[in-house]
């Protein structure tokens, strides 16, 4: 085993799917991380994960509070679905979570697709949901490289030590 | 635990080859290593270095996007100046431990 060869990371590609904050934060930190450690580095955002791609929404994201078991009270209590189902609960909670994001220093949405984009990433939307949301290439943040098809994005998956990682 | 000489100097390194004491460090060494992989750190390298030197003295946190707002350079320029794995490469220039964060 001690001789065994490594085979590192190449190519990574991540597929986001769903447009909750924490979704599309989980994506944006492996990919930003995968950039990071010089790894290639696609990202797909699809469905309704295209909120965390879309100007005038991918800063405006939020946590969900109903049917969310794993969301806490602050100090660990259970958080009762009923509670977050009241107007302006979510709002709250998402303004929370999104203060204590920035404390870690992670950044915002649009600045986090930046940061992809400035260290060779590619970010792109998926056509059959772009057209289904009736969104436009510029209704997209800058940092969209292309809208295409998910074939064209399994194309990419070409070369040894490649993962495709769904969010 | 290993050793290497570095500039004449013998430096004591840690499993990844990052720097166990930042206090050893000076820009010959970091000049040798950069040659090792073939670089040449030119006055701007040295900037981000004597950053990320401070940066970790100061004891607060050290992120790519930190880096990005020093007023030196730019995302874009820091992964010019350190291609590859430039928060990894950058740290282990600047005699510091390998880096923690995860942005």
């Amino acid at each position: 085993m001690a001789n065994e060869v490594k085979h590192p990371l190449k190519k990574v590609l991540l597929i986001c799917a769903k447009g909750n904050l924490e979704d599309v934060l989980a994506t944006l930190v492996m990919a930003n991380g995968a950039v990071m450690e010089g790894i290639e580095t696609k990202v797909f955002f699809t469905f309704f994960g295209l909120d965390g791609i879309t100007k005038k929404r991918m800063n405006k994201l939020h946590t969900a509070t109903v049917g969310n078991p794993a969301m806490r009270m602050p100090g660990g209590l259970p958080f009762p679905t009923w509670l977050g189902g009241i107007p302006g609960v979510e709002a709250g909670v998402s303004a929370m979570m999104k203060k204590q994001i920035d404390d870690l220093d992670i950044p915002r949405v649009d600045e986090f697709l930046e940061m992809i984009d400035a260290g060779g990433g590619e970010i792109y939307a998926c056509k059959l949901a772009t057209d289904m949301f009736k969104l436009k290439k510029e209704d997209l943040s800058n940092e969209v490289k292309d809208i295409i098809t998910i074939g064209e994005f399994y194309e990419m998956a070409d070369g040894l030590q490649t993962q495709i990682i769904f969010t | 635990m290993a050793q290497k000489e570095y500039a004449g100097k013998m430096i004591e390194l840690d499993d990844n080859g990052y720097f166990t004491n930042p206090d050893e460090w000076s820009k010959e060494i970091a000049a040798e290593m950069a040659k090792e992989n073939g670089e040449e750190l030119s006055d701007k390298h040295f900037e981000v270095l004597e950053f990320i030197r401070n940066k970790i003295k100061e004891g607060s946190s050290l992120t790519i996007r930190s880096i990005g707002k020093s007023g030196i350079t730019d995302i874009k320029g820091f992964y010019k100046l350190f291609p590859g794995a430039p928060l990894k490469k950058a740290t282990l220039y600047a005699g510091v431990s390998k880096p923690s964060s995860c942005v």
